[in-house]
């Protein structure tokens, strides 16, 4: 048997090869995102609360809702003409197979939430500056933690009644403690304030990465096989 | 009447009778916290609350982590049982979170002046609740047994690793902050008419806790029979 990481390499090439094609999903999930952050400027009042001082709040509650309906799309390609069911019948080791889908999901989230962030700064008057690598690793850490647990979700949901609705009750929860750490280490980075500052948030970050990519692995085969 | 009808309406039997042995000793808790223990100097009559409060909490708590382990059992046994009680205890679980949810806030106002604060404790049960109803939102929403308790038993597992990370985060996100000086009661130790009603009443909410999930497995079971004798129709 070909090595599980080269598997989940070519599920989510295929995944990426067939979004490239229809580009549909990311598409919108981008427009989406866009008309999240403009109407976060319009729900202000802009005599009482400088843009700046909610930016950190407005950026990341964007990117949990693109996320969301980025991830609602994963399994419903999968479900059109069963093709779910040829996965599975492929002799995949469910951990690769999952694994394979979440990298594919990350790279539609972070398309996303690439392209979000210099509307986001445009709209909001935001220099990132110096911030800007800090500002892509917490990204990077936080999304990839409720991705995982939304990868898995989304497989659930898609077999559910009200599939869209679904989704984002049972991941919403799940995205708080990544949420919360991600604010508050984007309003640190934006106030040029020093690392020893966030190191409890960043352990945080990396500890929910660890336990919840793991544990989405080992229960993934419990949602997809009979 | 089938067998398996007969076994199911035995059991809800038992609930009811579990649950109305808790009932009439939840009145009596009553009688103790309003006639035997002292009144709280500084809180006054509005401390009285507490004897249901935290018995609430504590068969929330309880629901909340059994529905977690049986969860896991049933991952790992795939007996039917377990996802059974998974189900009953969660849908309890809701009760008493929604009892904790709104003693808590009744007493909160006129002793914290405020009815919520983002508390670690208080977003962490906030959180259990929510996590219990999306739970059965799930249930609800497949139709397939197998599938659904599958299904129910994975956010089952999650939820329960989800409920340290969102007290850390709160946590971690307090400590970092000033902290409003909020008027909290300290804690002396309970003189003994309180800490004696306290635990009476926990154990009257665990025995409720009971009762209500025999109740609820029970119905279960019927509502498995009649599915049975249906599809045999």
């Amino acid at each position: 048997m070909p090595d599980p990481v080269r598997l989940a390499l070519a599920i989510a090439a295929k995944d990426i090869r067939a979004e490239l094609r229809s580009r549909t999903a990311l598409q919108s999930a981008l427009v989406f995102a866009a008309l999240v952050l403009v109407v976060f400027n319009f729900a202000r009042d802009p005599t009482v609360l400088a843009a700046t001082d909610l930016a950190p709040s407005v950026l990341w509650v964007t990117f949990a809702l693109a996320a969301m309906v980025t991830l609602n799309r994963a399994f419903n390609v999968e479900r059109e003409n069963a093709a779910l069911d040829g996965l599975l019948l492929a002799p995949v080791p469910r951990e690769a197979l999952f694994l394979g889908k979440l990298l594919a999901n990350l790279a539609f989230v972070g398309t996303v939430e690439l392209v979000t962030l210099p509307l986001f700064m445009l709209f909001f008057n935001v220099s990132l500056g110096r911030a800007l690598p800090g500002l892509l690793g917490v990204t990077a850490l936080a999304t990839i933690g409720f991705v995982a647990v939304g990868t898995l979700f989304s497989a659930m949901a898609v077999r559910t009644r009200f599939a869209e609705l679904m989704l984002p009750v049972l991941l919403l929860p799940f995205m708080v403690p990544p949420l919360i750490a991600a604010v508050q280490m984007t309003s640190r980075l934006l106030a040029d304030r020093p690392l020893s500052e966030m190191w409890g948030w960043l352990r945080l970050l990396a500890l929910y990465d660890v336990v919840f990519v793991t544990l989405c692995m080992m229960v993934f085969s419990a949602v997809v096989d009979e | 009447m089938t067998g398996s009808s007969a076994q199911a309406a035995g059991v809800v039997q038992r609930g009811l009778v579990l649950s109305a042995i808790g009932l009439l000793a939840l009145g009596g808790v009553y009688v103790l916290a309003l006639g035997y223990t002292p009144v709280e100097v500084r809180q006054g009559l509005a401390q009285k609350i507490f004897y249901l409060h935290v018995p609430a909490a504590w068969s929330a708590l309880l629901s909340f982590s059994l529905v977690g382990i049986a969860s896991a059992l049933y991952l790992w046994l795939k007996d039917p049982r377990l996802d059974r009680f998974a189900a009953a205890s969660a849908e309890v679980g809701v009760v008493f979170s929604a009892i904790m949810l709104t003693t808590g806030p009744i007493w909160a106002k006129p002793i914290w002046g405020t009815w919520w604060t983002w508390d670690a404790r208080l977003t962490l049960t906030l959180f259990v609740f929510f996590l219990f109803i999306g739970y059965l939102g799930l249930r609800a929403a497949v139709h397939d047994p197998a599938e659904r308790a599958r299904f129910s038993a994975v956010v089952g597992i999650l939820g329960m690793l989800l409920v340290p990370f969102i007290h850390l985060s709160v946590y971690l996100f307090r400590t970092l902050h000033p902290q409003p000086i909020v008027l909290k009661p300290s804690a002396p130790s309970l003189p003994p008419e309180m800490l004696t009603t306290l635990l009476v009443s926990t154990l009257v909410f665990t025995l409720l806790y009971l009762g209500f999930v025999t109740a609820r497995y029970g119905l279960a079971l019927a509502d498995e029979a009649r599915e049975e004798a249906r599809d045999a129709a």
